[in-house]
């Protein structure tokens, strides 16, 4: 899912499923490589989990509003609160582990 | 399972495994490439000018020209990370879980470098709220702002460039007198009248409110001043070599590090080649061209040695 500054805070905030946010850009080498990766887990966690991309370009203001100065960095939301931040590609057992944690908490 | 035994296993997805792979697949070797980062560093440059056939490109645009020659020619290339490699009865086994595994007769370790950290007290906790080693990922976040860029080398060079395009100033902090990069960097580093250069100089500490970085501490004063007020904190001073998979196997490695090769890139474990920067080649010289130079001539090497039933020599 596509998340922007016009549908952050229904998805995101006011979501019951927690959410994982992944925020990227094109031009950021290490984001080309975690955008397949993110796909295939939105798929794995479907139901349990919802999982968007949100553009750094194209949403400055959630970008900024949530301090993410460095990409990729995914922040799970819970009830419309930040739970977990992941800063940089930590490969896809490390999304499977913050996934796996922010369920069981 | 799989059960079925390749002829080589590439870990790296960089510039030496990828041409370690073409050059496999066109000798006709069953293989596999598995890398948790495709392209590896040369990913996360802003741009290459000094790779022959490309006056100018991007890192990842390279890696996806690479990956894309890989692919075509048959490879596969998992983006999966390596959780450890064991050599049992002369056969590899490259493991990426607990129930995962592959297995080669030959394992060729291209598994480039790490990023140093410059090992003071903010570093970690500033990471991406300021400090950041990846200046093509995050240097948009710092427009119009001051940043610091903290290394000599090419690569800090390219990034202070790339920098003065978004940030309002960029301060080089080098310990050391002059650059080390290539004196076509030092002239486009001077033509640029935002960026500064400060010599001799350590940064021992990145200074933040808690929420983000708001400086660097100097060892020395620069301009009768030991603080830089700064947002932005770039970290660009080499790498280690990620040898930490191999170790266990015995390799030797050299004073630095690096994975100790001959000229045709085995080392002294017999079936065990490595290629590109993690070896201990070409001294602090790290470039795409001497990787990929290195990952054809590791999969002649393999060839040879996979059609000869050869020894590893095991001197360097």
């Amino acid at each position: 899912m596509q998340l922007d500054e016009q549908n952050f805070e229904e998805e995101v905030l006011k979501s019951n499923l927690p959410v994982l946010v992944d925020f990227s850009a094109n031009w950021c080498g290490p984001c080309q490589m975690a955008g397949p990766i993110i796909d295939q887990l939105a798929e794995d966690y479907k139901g349990k989990v919802k999982i968007g991309k949100l553009n750094v370009d194209e949403s400055p203001q959630i970008a900024q509003k949530y301090m993410v100065m460095s990409i990729p960095t995914v922040i799970i939301f819970k009830n419309g609160k930040e739970i977990k931040r992941q800063i940089g590609f930590p490969g896809k057992e490390g999304y499977i582990k913050i996934l796996e944690e922010s369920l069981k908490s | 399972m799989e059960n079925k035994v390749y002829d080589l296993i590439i870990v790296g997805a960089g510039p030496a495994g990828l041409t370690a792979s073409i050059y496999a697949s066109r000798y006709g070797l069953r293989h596999l490439v598995i890398g948790s980062q495709e392209g590896g560093a040369l990913s996360w440059a802003a741009e290459v000018e000094n790779y022959p056939g490309f006056k100018k490109i991007s890192g990842l645009d390279l890696t996806n020209k690479m990956v894309e020659q890989v692919k075509t020619l048959g490879a596969e290339v998992l983006a999966r990370e390596v959780v450890s490699i064991e050599k049992k009865d002369g056969i590899f086994e490259v493991r990426l879980n607990k129930n995962q595994f592959f297995q080669s007769k030959t394992l060729l370790v291209a598994t480039g470098t790490e990023r140093r950290k410059l090992d003071v007290p903010g570093e970690a906790k500033y990471l991406g709220k300021g400090v950041s080693y990846c200046t093509t990922c995050d240097g948009n976040f710092f427009k119009e702002k001051a940043v610091a860029m903290v290394g000599g080398s090419n690569a800090a060079a390219l990034g202070a460039y790339y920098l003065s395009e978004i940030a309002s100033k960029i301060y080089l902090v080098y310990r050391r007198r002059p650059l080390r990069a290539e004196p076509f960097w030092q002239e486009r580093l001077r033509e640029k009248p935002n960026i500064e250069i400060i010599y001799e100089t350590n940064v021992i500490e990145i200074l933040g409110d808690e929420n983000k970085a708001t400086g660097v501490k100097l060892d020395k004063a620069y301009q009768g001043k030991k603080e830089l007020s700064l947002e932005g904190v770039f970290v660009e001073i080499g790498g280690f070599p990620g040898t930490q998979l191999v170790k266990a196997l015995g390799v030797e490695l050299d004073e630095g590090g690096f994975i100790k090769v001959t000229v045709d890139m085995k080392t002294n474990i017999e079936g065990l080649f490595a290629a590109g920067d993690v070896a201990n080649t070409t001294g602090e010289f790290r470039q795409i061209v001497t990787a990929t130079a290195e990952g054809a001539i590791a999969a002649n090497s393999i060839y040879k040695y996979l059609k000869g039933g050869q020894k590893n020599e095991g001197k360097s």
